[in-house]
């Protein structure tokens, strides 16, 4: 993975210096909260119901076993001992004190970490698919452009006081894991008839308010022009996106009222003033950002494995985790191995710093001390041999680790919602525990098979309801927490936005209104469809009449 | 006279900002002094701009754009940016595009809501004057034009990104 050199240690150094200065400076009263507020965000740090929340940057996923024992020791010394990760692949921390937030910057800079411009209206952390550079079926693997991005973002002088936030996507895998269409930019990473390298760039992608999936505004970019392309966008974005209403100054409303063309070519325009000036990208750096993603040092092993194949024959909950949570890697003798971080009764994504250290341990030993983190709030474990894959199952379960249940129903994406956030409509956390405890039957869950549950307290979308394939948003019914119910998202390489089912619910109701919808899917489903297959074979109808009983 | 921070130092301001548009009288009437006039006025005003005795700069609304005077820049000795709200950042996109890709030399100032912790980034974006909003301490602003000794970008001080030159000093 990439790792610092000493200008990239040193920019950390000037931020955290700079951070504490302006923060001592807040708390004796020399700067005005609203000057301090994009400081603060840029910094990762939101005021929250409850305390401080601090938002620390996972860059595209990628975390080391040395960075997660930090992230522990913060849960541990500045937290109540747990985090939570994020459907944009950070952690956050929900209890930490304003003042001791530079020190939590100076002890995440020892090992390479930060919180820069996590929040804010500004460029957001780059994301990428969880399997980059382990899948086996990856174009090219996509994190030494996410570097490449990285450093161009980071602290980018004129785009830190944006109209909105920025997120940019990157895929390099034939099927899209980060969900790349509903950002602000999406980059597949493709080749062109002649075998050359470059991004097909999608723009104006967004969830939110207003969802919206992004548009091509170029079919093939030749690579070295990537960053005077980005700038090119987000100095037109920069310029004209709206300024006048919170609720539309996404570059998805821009794009929308501008008309993909204009837009297309006033992004060109901008481009051909700075194309093959200093930014054109080199070969070198592209061999130097690329050269910190080598394959680790795989052995050379055999697919079958006699130990692993007795384990599946002997231990049917092994085998209903290997089947669910074990994933193909490109080379041969190695597997792809997710940890749900979906057990029951916990907050989907939130991590104890117990098993923080003890995943961290893992990692060390099963699978050359890196981990990623997803954007369904789950962690992988991307290069673990196949012959070590029981002995890794029996670790995780000991720590609870083990939930056999990934990209099935329980493996929901969720919010903080009301528990947390002070923008929360209602409650979320809570409605993912009904539903988990209605489904418990690992039986029965993979029957049903492949189908995601995204819940996001308020239209802000934080759990990305729009493209669950049942979303749940809380809204707010005259003072109390109701829940509107859509159907048929998904970020996938269809990406659709879900569609509204009718009325909403009372939370109670939540997981009768699962089973109905599931009732219909079993009754409907052909041979071993999935269930968004399903609804879009036969539409809303049938789901709509078993909720509310028939129209007529 | 009001001060204010040109090239690191902290000098009198010897300009003085027209914020509302003027006409022709209002000009005559202003002779021998330097004035910054709205970017309005001076489209209107230019052929009769030679004849006034003292500097005439010019000042950018947020929403307008550098592409307006880019034919007259040789003759404009100041153009200063508008921060109606620290917040907007249009004004950092027009400095780029003054500096990097239209060539701009001359002074280029931050006017309006400029606080001292925006200095690093204005300054790399291509601003070296900047009148501070009235509450800020100029000493303390100065020191923060060094808040970071490198970037990852290219700036108008180092017109190569990070990328260019780390590649040579690390192999
Ligand atoms: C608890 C503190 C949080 C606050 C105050 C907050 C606030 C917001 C707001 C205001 C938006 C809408 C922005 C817009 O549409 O322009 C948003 C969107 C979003 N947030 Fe959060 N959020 C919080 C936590 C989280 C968490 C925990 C996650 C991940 C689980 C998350 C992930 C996202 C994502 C993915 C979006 C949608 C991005 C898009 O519109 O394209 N946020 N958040
Ligand atoms: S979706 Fe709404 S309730 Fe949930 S974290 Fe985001 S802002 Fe808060």
């Amino acid at each position: 993975m990439y790792r610092y050199d000493n200008y990239d240690h040193q920019m950390l150094a000037d931020r955290i210096a700079q951070f504490r200065d302006q923060t001592a400076r807040f708390l004796r009263g020399e700067l005005a909260p609203a000057e301090f507020l994009p400081l603060r965000l840029q910094n990762g740090l939101y005021v929250q119901r409850l305390a401080p929340m601090l938002r620390i940057a996972i860059p595209y996923g990628m975390l080391s076993s040395t960075q997660l024992r930090k992230l522990a020791y913060i849960a541990d010394h500045y937290d109540k001992g747990y985090g939570h990760f994020t459907t944009r692949q950070n952690i956050q921390f929900n209890w930490p004190a304003i003042a001791d937030v530079p020190d939590i910057l100076a002890h995440l800079a020892e090992v390479e970490m930060h919180a820069i411009q996590t929040s804010g209206n500004c460029i957001r952390n780059t994301t990428t698919d969880q399997f980059a550079g382990a899948a086996a079926n990856e174009i090219e693997d996509s994190r030494p452009w996410c570097e490449i991005i990285r450093q161009w973002s980071t602290f980018h002088p004129e785009f830190a006081f944006l109209p909105r936030k920025f997120k940019i996507a990157v895929c390099g895998t034939q099927d899209d894991q980060a969900a790349t269409q509903v950002h602000d930019i999406g980059l597949f990473i493709v080749r062109n008839a002649q075998g050359e390298l470059g991004f097909r760039v999608l723009a104006g992608g967004g969830l939110g308010r207003t969802p919206v999936i992004g548009k091509e505004i170029r079919a093939f970019l030749p690579w070295q022009h990537l960053l005077s392309y980005l700038d090119a966008i987000l100095r037109v974005y920069n310029r004209e996106g709206r300024r006048d209403n919170k609720y539309k100054a996404r570059i998805k409303i821009l794009v929308k009222e501008t008309g993909i063309e204009k837009f297309q070519q006033k992004v060109e325009k901008e481009w051909l003033a700075l194309k093959d000036g200093p930014l054109t990208l080199t070969e070198a750096e592209f061999q130097r950002c690329k050269a910190f993603f080598k394959d680790p040092a795989y052995l050379t092993l055999a697919d079958f494995s006699p130990e692993l194949e007795h384990a599946l024959n002997t231990d049917v909950l092994f085998a209903a985790w290997h089947n669910q949570n074990v994933n193909a890697h490109k080379k041969s003798g190695y597997s792809i191995v997710t940890l749900c971080l979906k057990a029951t009764g916990i907050a989907p994504g939130d991590i104890t710093s117990e098993q923080m250290r003890f995943v961290a341990d893992l990692a060390d030993r099963y699978s050359f001390g890196e981990l990623r983190v997803t954007h369904e709030q789950n962690l992988v474990l991307a290069d673990v041999a196949r012959k070590d894959l029981h002995a890794l199952w029996k670790a995780l379960k000991s720590q609870d680790l083990h939930a056999p249940n990934l990209g099935l129903l329980t493996d929901i994406v969720c919010c903080p919602g009301g528990d947390f956030c002070s923008l929360a409509n209602a409650k979320s956390i809570p409605i993912a525990e009904s539903i988990q405890r209605r489904f418990g039957d690992t039986e029965r869950l993979r029957r049903i098979g492949k189908l995601s549950v995204n819940i996001s307290g308020c239209m802000n979308a934080c759990g990305h309801h729009h493209v669950g394939n049942i979303g749940i948003l809380g809204v707010d019914k005259k003072g109390e927490e109701y829940y509107q119910v859509s159907l048929g998202g998904s970020a996938e390489n269809v990406t659709a936005l879900g569609d509204i089912v009718g009325p909403s619910f009372a939370q109670d109701d939540i997981p009768d209104v699962m089973e109905k919808l599931i009732g219909v899917f079993e009754q409907h489903r052909e041979n071993e469809e999935r269930f968004v297959d399903t609804y879009r074979r036969i539409g809303m109808e049938p789901f709509k009449e078993a909720l509310y009983g028939k129209a007529d | 006279m009001a001060r204010l921070i040109k090239d690191r130092t902290i000098v009198d301001d010897q300009w003085e900002l027209l914020r509302e548009p003027v006409d022709s009288d209002a000009l005559r009437a202003l002779n021998g002094r330097n004035v910054i006039l709205p970017m309005s006025s001076w489209l209107e005003l230019r052929e009769a701009l030679p004849a006034h005795q003292g500097f005439v700069g010019v000042w950018l609304k947020n929403i307008e754009l550098p592409e307006a005077i880019a034919p007259w820049l040789e003759q404009i000795p100041l153009i200063a940016l508008d921060f109606p709200v620290f917040t907007d950042g249009r004004a950092y996109s027009s400095a780029r595009e003054l500096r990097q890709n239209l060539g701009y030399g001359r002074e280029l100032r931050a006017i309006g809501d400029v606080l001292c912790d925006q200095l690093f980034y204005m300054s790399r974006c291509g601003f070296n004057a900047f009148a501070m909003r009235a509450d800020q301490n100029l000493e303390a602003a100065i020191r923060r034009l060094d808040d970071f000794k490198d970037a990852y970008q290219a700036s108008v001080h180092s017109p190569e990104p990070l990328f260019r030159r780390r590649s040579c000093v690390n192999g």
